[in-house]
């Protein structure tokens, strides 16, 4: 790609970049929300033009104006933002587009075939036949590169892949990665992960504000120089917690029992109690039941047994406003569908939950002047990549949408916190900050249940650390006596040792 | 005198007008449904049945030839599902506004037309029935479902052929696709826009059948406004029947025989409105969908023009 430009209203998110993928390659593409990756891998899959510049394939300058465009050259993409329909099985998404080998015919039994064949092959596990609705985020990821291994693109663009998988999923998805670049194939890689990027990646462009930093081999870079080279600064990749006086009992959930999507039990008997001032770290693969076990908290999800006290007050089957009224935040996993209004602006998805309240509103009147300057508060201390604070949401960047919901909800000022994955999607400084944020709230008493795939994430916030497997609670560790074996232990099943 | 009047003949008598009266609408909800799925609502469709069913009579009335006035009100019905569709995918435009213009313009052409041309209510020799063999002989079975003319056979073959459609085929996957999540199938290389005209020319043609089924074939006239309302409570069904062939058909059949039972406790001095005959789908859909609301979901994209590249 040479010296694409692309413009937003308000924003230049591609700078003249210059890019290149060789044959067999794997190449990174690193940088801050909002920095221009997406968009620049949009533009090589025909979903943007570029204002200027040009692509080469083999050479040979190519105009893609499609997907269409694209898939027939033979690139492939899998998106940060999933690609699925949820009414369709798992089958008819990846059969979506393909000619059939019975022409106009459906042949999903030779599809379902072939996907169980690849996910055996590359240890995906999904279900074929499963609707995709039904799945959890990880497993609608392993749909999405299934997807794109049926289809097999000589260019494969993997835009945060590794977000919602977890470090099995991870390390099995590097083994296909390799095998694919041996056999010729190049890949495009992005992730926030900086180990990833080490590990998988054989160069690495780092970019900043729409511009190309720096493109380097990647066995001539450091954690610490990569970081610098994204951010423009050095980057604490630790946070300092101190020591804080435990306060009463503010969270307490007692044999709790719930239902997920499929109707199988996905809580089987959860007791745990937070008490103010301290983080509760939930460690465990996704999809044992944490979900389930926030969106009961949240009263989006009736237990079909036990309850949720907070404060000492049973709320159970209360409703979401009355949760939040009485001090509840609430940071959802899938933020995309359960954090924000895509066709809101930004401003008004940052006071989603008050707008009813002082000081954004008096009586049935908006104030729109403290919204503003509330809003620009919190997109200053965030650090939003948004042209302005009316801005379409749906306009920012991936990232940047996760941190509007984290502004909003760290803002409010909780009396309890349930975080789900937390920072996942975001940049390292947004997820310093991000840390830091739940640091501080921890010292005013604020109690917090931090839900996490990221062991490295919860053994350095949590004060006590709960392993979910199947539905249960498998043990409860001290943070300072915590290992990673351990917990990588219990998460697969083993009872505390 | 009563007692004749719930005889064995008159009940076979009520389902089979019940049967025959399902044929507009099942073409019109199917065709309807065709472009729903596809995430296009077109209220335009009384008017293009009031087109086909002018097309279809002037043509046969002119020509004699029931086939050629079948073709052009085909044609007319998926000339105007261009027109919607040129303007609600390729402009963009509000959907409900463009249906609603393109159902002005159905109802006032049609009558301009009729008025031109004809004048006065005509009749033609519509679709004469057709008896299956043997099947036509089963006592009340045969007068009920095997004594009707070409159309009426071709609405009730249209439920599996329309099912298989969107079902079976890849075309039919893509349709879905593109109703429920159009920014995924395009990132697949789908034509968003081919799949729309598609299903809305289809549909449009469909339509124009309907129209044409009553003018050649349950009714023989033309008048004006001769569908009264129909296509409007097509629409209705297809909420009724929950986007599926199915459903249409459950829900064309039920109208159809509520509104042969209106007609014939008319007959025998039970004076009920007709108004309440024309509320009957809406009511009926407002209650079906409050107690499946649940289980039933409306394609996620309806209504809702696509665009690429919009974040
Ligand atoms: N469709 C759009 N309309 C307007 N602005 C856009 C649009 N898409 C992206 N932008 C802007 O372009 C900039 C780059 O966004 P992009 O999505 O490429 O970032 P990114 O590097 O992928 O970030 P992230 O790590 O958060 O995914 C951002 O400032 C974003 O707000
Ligand atoms: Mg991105």
């Amino acid at each position: 790609m040479r010296g694409i430009v692309k413009r937003f209203p308000g924003v230049l998110a591609n700078d003249r970049i210059d890019f290149d993928v060789r044959a067999g390659e794997i190449h990174a593409l690193l940088g801050e929300n909002g920095a221009g990756k997406t968009t620049l891998m949009n533009i090589l899959y025909g979903l943007y033009r570029p204002d200027q510049g040009q692509i080469l394939l083999n050479g040979r300058a190519v105009a893609i104006h499609s997907p269409a465009d694209a898939i027939r050259l033979g690139i492939g993409m899998i998106h940060q933002h999933f690609m699925l329909v949820p009414t369709l099985s798992v089958a008819e998404n990846v059969a979506l587009g393909l000619p059939s080998s019975r022409g106009f015919l459906l042949d999903l039994d030779v599809v379902t075939r072939r996907i169980r064949e690849l996910s055996n092959v590359y240890g995906l596990r999904v279900d074929p036949t499963a609707m995709v609705w039904q799945l959890a985020v990880g497993e609608q990821q392993r749909v999405e590169i299934l997807k794109a291994l049926y289809r097999g693109a000589d260019l494969l663009i993997l835009d945060e892949p590794t977000a919602v998988l977890t470090p099995q999923e991870v390390r099995e998805l590097f083994a296909t990665l390799r095998r694919m670049a041996g056999e010729g194939h190049s890949l495009i890689f992005i992730s926030h992960k900086l180990h990833e990027v080490l590990s998988i990646s054989d160069r690495v462009t780092v970019l900043r504000d729409g511009r190309v930093v720096k493109t380097l081999p990647t066995s001539e870079a450091t954690r610490e120089e990569l970081a610098r080279l994204m951010v423009g600064r050095e980057v604490l990749l630790r946070v300092e917690r101190s020591p804080v006086e435990l306060g009463d009992v503010r969270l307490s959930l007692k044999d709790l029992w719930a239902h997920g999507d499929k109707g199988v039990p996905a809580l089987r008997g959860v007791t745990l109690a937070v008490r103010a001032g301290e983080i509760l770290g939930i460690a465990g693969v996704s999809g044992n039941g944490q979900r389930e076990l926030a969106e009961v908290i949240a009263g989006l999800r009736t237990p079909s047994q036990g309850q949720v006290e907070i404060d000492g007050m049973d709320t159970t089957g209360w409703s979401p406003e009355r949760l939040l009224k009485h001090g509840l935040a609430y940071i959802p996993e899938e933020r995309m569908r359960d954090g924000v209004v895509r066709d809101f602006s930004v401003e008004e998805n940052l006071i989603l939950k008050d707008h009813v309240d002082r000081p954004f509103a008096s009586g049935i009147f908006m104030n729109f002047g403290t919204i503003a300057s509330y809003a620009d508060r919190l997109i200053e201390n965030f650090d939003i990549r948004t042209p302005s604070r009316d801005a379409p949401l749906k306009n920012l960047s991936g990232g940047n949408i996760q941190k509007i919901v984290l502004a909003r909800e760290l803002s409010r000022e909780p009396r309890v916190l349930v975080a789900a994955q937390p920072t996942r999607g975001v940049d390292i400084s947004a997820t310093e900050y991000i840390h830091q944020r739940l640091i501080a709230q921890r010292a005013k008493g604020t109690a917090t249940l931090l839900i996490s795939e990221d062991l490295d994430e919860i053994l350095n916030l949590s004060d006590r650390i709960a392993v979910m497997y199947e539905g249960q609670i498998v043990g409860v560790v001290d943070q300072r006596e915590a290992t990673v074996e351990q917990l990588g232990l219990m998460m697969a099943g083993a009872h505390k040792v | 005198m009563i007692a004749q009047l719930f005889s064995l003949t008159t009940l076979i008598g009520v389902l089979t007008a019940g049967i025959r009266l399902a044929t507009p609408y099942l073409y019109a909800t199917i065709g309807e449904t065709l472009g729903q799925r596809s995430g296009l609502v077109n209220l335009g469709v009384d008017g293009i049945m009031l087109m086909g069913a002018y097309a279809a009579f002037f043509v046969t009335f002119k020509t004699g030839n029931l086939v050629l006035g079948l073709l052009v009100a085909t044609m007319v019905g998926g000339l105007l599902g261009l027109v919607m569709a040129f303007f609600s995918v390729t402009l963009r435009a509000e959907q409900g506004i463009t249906g609603i213009g393109v159902y002005l313009f159905g109802l006032g052409m049609s009558n301009l037309l009729f008025r031109k041309t004809l004048g006065t209510v005509e009749t033609v020799s519509g679709f004469p029935p057709i008896h299956i063999p043997f099947l036509s002989d089963i006592p009340v079975l045969g007068p009920i479902f095997f004594s009707h003319n070409i159309l009426v056979y071709g609405a009730f073959a249209l439920v599996p052929v329309s099912w298989f459609l969107l079902n079976k085929t890849t075309l039919g996957l893509k349709i879905r696709a593109v109703g429920d999540n159009p920014k995924a199938a395009d990132s697949l290389g789908v034509s968003v826009a081919g799949v729309r005209y598609f299903t809305e020319i289809v549909g449009g043609m469909l339509e124009g059948i309907a129209g044409a089924s009553l003018s050649i074939a349950l009714l023989n006239v033309f008048q004006e406004n001769l569908t009264s309302g129909m296509g409007f409570i097509a629409v209705a069904l297809v909420y009724f029947g929950g986007w599926r062939s199915v459903g249409a058909l459950a829900g064309a059949i039920l109208f159809s025989m509520v509104n042969a039972l209106q007609l014939w406790l008319q007959v025998i001095g039970i004076r009920i409105p007709p108004d309440f005959a024309i509320m009957m789908p809406y009511v009926l859909t407002i209650v079906v969908l409050a107690f499946t609301a649940q289980r039933v979901r409306a394609p996620a994209a309806l209504s809702k023009p696509f665009e690429r590249g919009e974040g």
